[in-house]
């Protein structure tokens, strides 16, 4: 460790403040609860003193300095604000609003628009300026992106983020003087990730948003912070919503207060890629199939009709005659609830999850090893990290910000390993280009055949470098599985203070593994031969492991299967199930949308999204977060009740599956009216007040209370996950995992626009695909 | 081709070898050319350093800092290669003398290039000629090449065991280049936005380098102070402002040109005596005494010797050495009007006030001199430049703010004669640019 | 794309005099403006490959720069300087007759592309003002009657 940096001793408005050397005034400022203004300075992008409205007098100085560019000196004098002071930035407001259109009244950042703030603060009542301003017409750069050049008042945030933060490079700046401009990479349009960085960072109207623009005024909007449901990266999202004719629609997507894991960050799908929600084909009533043809029924219909059959099945065959497939998209507690439910309510392990990455081989790696997993923070401050397979920029967007960001700002030495040329190469201190990433990967775990003569020396060069790292972060892809993670694990143990993350692929790809939906595990990767804890709380616990999805698939076709319960997954259109092979078989699909599964279903039951209800998530890294309730539409249900409702169907006890108001008299939701959703918004009510009665069986935090309990990793501080921070799980303190069959692993394949079924609905996302150049992207500045 | 002049007054150092065909090598050798850098090959480099700092010599390109002591701020050792970076983007309006230098006697820039580098342990060295400088770009190019050709540049120079390059590099049309961590941001490919200071060029400059940047007419004044010594360098001029420097004389003066003159000439007598005064028997009203950035100095102000400290005492600057007379014909809003739109079409447009103050003042002025003028402008004229004053980013801002605050503060009654719809009194035809105003 | 021989040696050793290849840029734009009349999409595709860097990059840079244009213009450029020494010695009264002659205003060109004209700052002639560059070509000290003079010895060029 180095040794602590040294402290500097300065006085701010008579203040004493002491900030480490080398820290920049404006920030030291900032430690004492002095705000200095500024527009163009934002931490961890490169300085600008650009705007000049951090201007300070800096005794002995014979100028006012910038705060943002100048570093601190011991016994350096500062005053922020006098009346020269005051004087100085109202005239910087006073020349930018020279050129500013001032149509606040129309624009989208009115009322929560930098610029409007510091005139407000700062800004002159009287208008000096009586010259015609300079107009140019609105353009549009791309599906998402639009610019108002006249807003624009250059702080160049957008370039900086663009380049130094995405390492795009798409943005620039054209021309001098006053007729200067940010310009798009293609003249007339931008190539780009679209990620909408420039949009959210942009301080005033300028870039706005095309999923956005003019729907709303800031202030009509209520802002919930929650997680984000696309990939297994789990960033944090604020959504804004407001009422509509079905409930809460979602308007918005940003990171409000740059709070949680990903910072600053959201790739093109946190922004914008919410409006699969608000799509016109989702299902709004329950559906069942009559005389061949799925028809609109009403709930209490549905779920009589489910549970009858249910039982139908579980009185003649048992419960190894019912399948159940679950969500990488649905929240922990309704994952555990699901497994809990086939298992204590149906009697079945008949359990399983499309798998995106091999988890309980993972987990079989790192069994009893504390410490060995990263988390997605220490992507950001690990002094190394080993990138074996995969393409984070394409397919996990905020690892691969992680990974740039602490390159640029942190000298992190990066080594990827890869079959491809991938991106993230650009950062890399080391790039070995490989046939197989699993050779590698066998060769790291000590089987040195795999490297052929040729390479054998490059690759014992790399692994040597690996070896000399402190704090070194070993990210793999789903191309390393099976005994190849027990030999990278092998190899971590080697290197101190090394640890691992493996990669799936959807954002709760992770949980849906920790919950247990396995045939053979049960939640944190337990044998179900060896049920323990679980048994004593469940009472019933199937100790012979059930079928897996293709499994379950095989007996659908021989009428060994009678029964299929599905959520939150569309195995035909994603697993290339034969549909032929339903034909005898009685389904039930939980879904948004009427999928390839749903289609041939006996009974479709409309569900909620992850934003339109609250639970956790736990993203690939293991580090677990809270949703909360943002959106709703009172025509679907989130499928933590469908699940309870359909347990209750059957006749089951729900008070065995849901420990909720023990003691207490049920409130099944039927006293506040029963709406669709009431319970759920209850749940969040209840949370904010940081209350836990438990008092209905729809209410996740009594679950989640089960799975803290009896998930050893997930007994993590339930006051900082309720508060909206990220906790990581342990998983050396989980079961010992088994080595899985690698065939049922198949990757998502997702890239930056694409997210599943989710994808598929969201018009954003197919307007940015359909306006792609088929060309690649331009070339990066070498310097 | 500039025309040569002279006045017996004239002190020519840096312009000795002026119209003797000294950009051919040989007779630039004739004209005691490359004694200097042998001479400083076998010095100390400290010594070298000690001469110039003891001479006096002090910025050329119009900053007037002490250039032995800028040389002395380059650290000993440096992981990073060390630079010399001439500065040839002379575009100061009022400015024509280091084109007079490129084209009569390029080689005295080569040397002071090296002598540079001798003195801070550089090895190699750029000289930046402005793009509209072609010709002399060319005769640079071809100077270079002779020096390479005698062993002057390159490996081993002078057969002393140690190596020097130097490099010519052409700009593209951009005053803000000028600047100088501007001129190395076009040096290196980029569009001449200024570089945040610090750390400094002598810390940190080309390609992270430590680099040392100097005006063509500094560099050329070092050879004859290694020769003939700082003492020498020094009483040529007035107390701390060694030498002589070359003084462009233009606007409304009956013998305009390139003078080279001791620091501290009077400037009365410089207009008079060495111009010849004013043409068409009018009378002087004001004067730029060192380029466009300067405040201007009226007919009553000129009784002063032209040296840094002076000219700062007496509120304007000595700057690049652009001497600009102004008779009473001229309309002073015009002229502040015309150094205006040279700002702001030159700002670079990287910082708020410049970028916004410049173009407000442009708008503002074309009005009011086209008769659309209202009283609060000239105030706002005069509020305008002063919030702009010591707040941007780099001293472009200053350079625009400068001048129009001393033409509205001595010349106002001009502005108010503008007043109330009046044209212009100064104009022939009274058809000047203008702009739509919505007042 | 080609250039001249000229271009490329020239280009080859520039390249050897920086330790970046970036650093090449600008004077190698005006070198190919010089060869192509205008900096054209094929040319900047060209120099942003040659030197690694994005189009946007070498766009952003060429619009910086005074001299650089994306437009093409007449053979004889002419370059009136209108900064204040030339103000002060007839600049207005040059710059009225050359559009009077030439029939174009501040960055037109002539029907026949023979010349095109504009205003510029200063352009280091302050003490022969006042000067006028066509192209790289100084012409200083000029009256409206030297003016006709110049602008025929350049149409007289082409014949």
């Amino acid at each position: 460790m180095a040794d602590a940096p040294k402290l500097v001793n300065i006085t701010v408005d008579g203040k004493p403040v002491a900030a480490p050397a080398g820290t920049l005034l404006i920030e030291a400022c900032k430690t004492v609860g002095i705000e200095v203004p500024s527009f163009c300075y934002y931490p961890n992008l490169s300085l600008q003193g650009a705007c000049r409205m951090c201007l300070v007098r800096v005794e002995k100085m014979p100028k006012l300095q910038t705060a943002c560019t100048t570093g601190i000196t011991e016994g350096m004098v500062v005053v922020t604000d006098s009346d020269e002071i005051r004087q100085a930035r109202k005239s910087m407001v006073e020349m930018l609003l020279g050129n500013h259109p001032l149509d606040c009244p129309v624009c989208d950042a009115g009322g929560e628009c930098e610029l409007q703030d510091m005139t407000f603060s700062y800004g002159a009542a009287e208008s000096k300026f009586i010259e015609l301003k300079q107009h140019r017409d609105e353009q549009q750069w791309s599906p998402v992106v639009y610019f108002d050049r006249p807003r624009c008042i250059l702080c160049y945030r957008c370039v900086r983020v663009c380049g130094e933060g995405m390492d795009v490079w798409a943005l620039g700046v054209d021309n001098r003087g006053a007729v200067s401009t940010i310009v798009p990479n293609k003249q007339d349009h931008l190539e780009c990730e679209e990620c909408g960085m420039c949009i959210d960072i942009c301080p005033v109207g300028a870039l706005t948003s095309g999923a956005y623009r003019y729907k709303t005024r800031p202030w009509e909007m209520k802002h919930v912070g929650t997680t984000c449901t696309h990939c297994a990266d789990g960033c944090k999202t604020t959504l804004g919503v407001r009422r509509s004719d079905t409930g809460m629609e979602i308007v918005r997507g940003d990171n409000r207060d740059k709070s949680g894991i990903n910072g600053d960050f959201l790739c093109i799908k946190g922004r914008y890629a919410f409006d699969f929600a608000n799509n016109e084909d989702r299902l709004t009533q329950p559906l069942i199939r009559k005389g061949g043809r799925l028809v609109p029924a009403t709930w209490e219909e549905a779920f009589e009709f489910v549970g009858r059959r249910f039982k139908e099945v579980l009185d003649r065959e048992g419960g190894r005659a019912i399948g159940v497939i679950g969500s990488t998209r649905t929240t922990n507690e309704e994952n555990y609830l699901l497994q809990k439910f086939a298992r204590v309510a149906l009697g079945t392990n008949n359990i399983d999850h499309h798998r995106t990455a091999d988890f309980p081989a993972f987990a079989a790696a790192l069994h009893g090893k504390s410490g060995a997993t990263a988390s997605m923070r220490d992507v950001y401050n690990a002094s190394a990290i080993l990138l074996i397979g995969n393409d984070p920029t394409e397919e996990h967007p905020l690892l691969a910000w992680q990974i740039r960001n602490n390159v640029r700002l942190h000298n992190a030495r990066l080594y990827v390993v890869n079959s491809r040329p991938i991106k993230l190469r650009r950062q890399a201190a080391s790039f070995t280009q490989v046939t197989s990433e699993t050779d590698f990967t066998e060769f790291l775990g000590g089987d040195e055949s795999l490297a052929s003569f040729a390479t054998r020396e490059g690759w014992n060069a790399v692994r040597d470098k690996l070896r000399a790292e402190q704090g070194l972060v070993i990210i793999f892809g789903s191309e390393i599985f099976g005994e190849d993670i027990q030999a990278l694990a092998r190899f971590a143990a080697s290197v101190p203070g090394a640890k691992l993350l493996c990669l799936g692929d959807y954002a709760n790809s992770r949980g849906a593994a920790d919950m247990g939906l396995y045939p053979d595990l049960l939640p944190g990767y337990f044998p179900v031969s060896g049920a323990g804890k679980f048994h004593q709380e469940w009472k019933i616990t199937p100790a012979a492991p059930g079928m897996n999805i293709g499994q379950m698939f095989e007996a659908t076709k021989t009428g060994q299967l009678k029964a299929l319960y599905v959520i939150g997954a569309n195995p035909v259109g994603r697993l290339n199930v034969n549909p032929s092979t339903l034909k005898n078989t009685f389904v039930v699909v939980q879904d948004m949308f009427l999928t390839e599964t749903a289609a041939l279903a006996d009974v479709v039951l409309p569900a909620a999204n992850a934003y339109e209800k609250a639970g956790t998530f736990t993203n690939t890294c293991g580090d677990i977060q809270i949703l909360k309730k943002a959106g709703e539409v009172t025509t679907a249900k989130p499928d933590f009740e469908m699940i309870v409702r359909i347990a209750d169907a059957i006749g089951f006890d729900v008070r065995k599956l849901v420990p909720f108001g023990h003691g207490v008299h049920a409130d099944m939701g039927q006293s506040r009216g029963a709406q669709s959703g009431e319970a759920d918004q209850h749940a969040v009510w209840l949370e904010a007040n940081g209350l836990e009665p438990k008092m209905s069986p729809f209410d996740p935090v009594a679950t989640l209370d089960e799975i803290q309990r009896l998930v050893p990793g997930y007994d993590v501080s339930r006051t900082e996950l309720l508060a909206g921070n990220d906790q990581h799980t342990s998983i050396a303190a989980m079961g010992p995992g088994t080595v899985q069959n690698p065939e049922l692993i198949v990757p998502a394949k997702n890239n930056l626009f694409s997210s599943g079924t989710l994808g598929r609905y969201s018009r954003t996302l197919n307007s940015v695909i359909e306006n792609k150049d088929p060309e690649p992207a331009d070339a990066v500045p070498t310097d | 081709m500039a025309t040569l002049v002279s006045h017996p007054d004239e002190v020519r150092i840096v312009s000795k070898r002026f119209g003797q065909g000294a950009t051919k090598i040989d007779r630039y050798l004739e004209l005691d050319g490359y004694k200097a850098v042998r001479k400083a090959l076998g010095m100390q480099p400290d010594a070298i350093i000690n001469e110039v700092k003891n001479s006096g010599l002090r910025g050329r390109g119009g900053a007037g800092f002490n250039t032995g002591l800028k040389w002395s701020f380059v650290p000993k050792q440096s992981v990073k290669p060390k630079y010399i970076l001439c500065n040839g983007d002379e575009s100061e309006p009022g400015t024509c003398k280091d084109r007079l230098i490129f084209e009569e006697d390029p080689h005295s820039v080569i040397e002071g290039v090296i002598i540079a580098g001798l003195a801070v342990g550089a090895s190699s060295g750029y000289i930046y000629i402005r793009g509209e400088y072609r010709y002399l770009l060319e005769i640079m190019q071809k100077a270079i090449a002779d020096a390479y050709a005698k062993g002057f540049l390159g490996k081993n120079i002078f057969g002393s065991g140690r190596d020097f390059e130097v490099y010519w590099h052409g700009g593209a049309g951009a005053y803000e280049v000028g600047e100088e961590s501007a001129l190395m941001e076009s040096l290196e490919g980029k569009r001449g936005v200024p570089r945040i200071r610090p750390p400094f060029p002598a810390v940190v400059g080309l390609w992270g380098g430590p680099t040392v940047i100097n005006n063509a007419e500094t560099l050329a004044s070092v050879p004859p102070i290694i020769l003939a010594g700082a003492e020498w360098f020094a009483n040529l001029g007035t107390p701390k402002n060694g030498g002589t420097r070359l003084f462009c004389l233009s606007g409304h003066v009956n013998k305009p040109g390139v003078y080279e003159l001791p620091m501290g000439y009077n400037l009365k007598k410089m207009i008079y005596e060495v111009g010849g005064g004013i043409p068409n028997g009018r009378k002087l009203k004001a004067v730029v005494p060192g380029g466009s950035s300067c405040p201007l100095l009226t007919a009553e102000e000129i009784d002063l010797p032209m040296d840094f400290d002076t000219l700062m005492k007496a509120g304007s600057m000595l700057g690049s050495g652009g001497v600009v007379m102004v008779d009473d014909s001229t309309c002073m809003v015009k002229f502040a009007l015309r150094i205006m739109k040279f700002y702001q079409h030159e700002s670079c447009g990287w910082c708020i006030p410049c970028r916004e103050g410049t173009d407000w003042l442009d708008k503002t002025l074309t009005r009011f001199h086209s008769g659309g003028g209202i009283r609060k402008d000239i105030d706002n004229i005069q509020y305008l430049s002063e919030n702009m004053l010591g707040r941007t980013f780099c001293p472009l801002g200053d350079a625009a703010a400068l001048p129009t605050i001393s033409i509205v503060k001595k010349f106002r009654k001009e502005f108010e004669d503008h007043l109330e719809g009046r044209p212009c009194p100064f104009e022939k035809k009274g058809t000047v640019e203008q702009l739509p105003v919505f007042a | 794309m080609r250039f001249s021989d000229q271009f490329e040696q020239r280009f080859t050793e520039m390249l050897t005099h920086y330790p970046t290849k970036r650093s090449v840029l600008v004077p190698t734009l005006l070198y190919a403006q010089d060869e192509v009349g205008f900096l054209s999409e094929e040319v900047i595709a060209e120099i942003a490959s040659r030197l690694d860097l994005t189009e946007l990059d070498v766009r952003n840079v060429i619009s910086y720069y005074s001299m650089l244009t994306t437009k093409p213009r007449g053979k004889f450029n002419v370059q009136v300087c209108r900064n204040i020494s030339c103000l002060l010695r007839g600049a207005d009264e040059l710059i009225e007759h050359c559009e009077k002659k030439l029939g174009i205003g501040h960055k037109g060109t002539t029907p026949d592309g023979l010349f095109s004209f504009e205003h510029v700052e200063c352009i280091g002639a302050c003490s022969w003002a006042p000067a006028v560059q066509v192209n790289y070509d100084f012409h200083e000290n000029l009256t409206t009657e030297t003016m006709d003079r110049v602008l025929d010895e350049y149409r007289k060029k082409v014949q």
